[in-house]
């Protein structure tokens, strides 16, 4: 235990961890992080229970739908999609900053507030093609 | 590299562990996830609608049932993935930070191999309807 500790006190820190005002990139970093997280604790369950409804029949089927179909149940697709979109598009984003791109502050600034923006046209997009057919 | 500060004698090292390998899995699997999902949500969308019969015999198909397994492989991995990053990111507690690591090395899998069973369970069904 305190061999660790000590081990883990030696480990290097970023020296200016507290000196940060707010900008669009970290606000584009944290959403990223944000719809992750929401997928993974809840987009992921409403999948298998997606596929447990269908494995399972008609008697599972009915209950998912009517919830699926409900306001809330379109609340928290309408938002699973928004997330989705989010984190595809912020995802896109950090491809071309893998490579070394778009580093430049204008550049950088420019593509952090197209990213949620674009995100939100695309949703409005997908359920705009369910609810409008 | 230097050997005055701390960050001077680690510079240049890489990764202490598996993390080169765990970023590039992270992308990988999100180059899959990028076809994936939108071909789940674009098919979602062009159903004709959301009874069983329409819904089961669309998951039923082959090339349906297969995207929707890899779904519960590539899709469910990136997850886990990113789940790890952020635990390790703000879980600090040793106990925490062990029992995280222990969830994440069970949970995923689990929720992989269920939803696989029920992919294999709707292909594999003969007819529309449901059986129960």
């Amino acid at each position: 235990m305190s061999a660790s500790t000590s081990r883990s006190r030696m480990r290097p820190m970023a020296p200016h961890l507290e000196i940060w005002r707010w900008g669009p990139a970290m606000a584009v970093s944290i959403l990223h992080r944000a719809a992750g997280q929401a997928m993974a604790f809840v987009g992921i369950p409403v999948f298998l229970w997606f596929l447990y409804a269908l494995a399972s029949g008609t008697d599972a089927w009915v209950p998912f739908a009517r919830h699926a179909g409900a306001w809330y149940g379109q609340v928290v697709l309408i938002g699973l999609s928004w997330a989705f979109f989010e984190h595809l598009t912020s995802g896109l984003r950090h491809f071309v900053m893998d490579v070394g791109a778009g580093y430049e502050l204008d550049t950088n600034n420019s593509w952090s507030w197209a990213v949620p923006a674009i995100a939100i046209v695309l949703t409005a997009l997908f359920w705009a093609a369910i609810y409008l057919r | 590299m230097g050997n005055g500060t701390s960050i001077g004698r680690v510079r240049g090292l890489g990764s202490s562990k598996h993390g080169a390998g765990h970023w590039l899995v992270q992308r990988y699997t999100a180059i899959g996830n990028l076809i994936l999902i939108p071909w789940l949500l674009i098919s979602l969308a062009l159903l004709p609608g959301y009874d069983f019969p329409t819904v089961h015999d669309w998951a039923a198909r082959p090339l349906t049932a297969t995207l929707l397994a890899l779904i519960c492989i590539n899709t469910f991995y990136h997850a886990r993935l990113g789940v790890q990053v952020f635990m390790e990111d703000y879980v600090h507690e040793e106990g925490n930070a062990f029992a995280v690591k222990t969830l994440l090395n069970i949970v995923p899998l689990a929720a992989s191999v269920f939803g696989i069973i029920c992919v294999l369970r709707i292909a594999l069904s003969a007819t529309t309807g449901g059986a129960a």
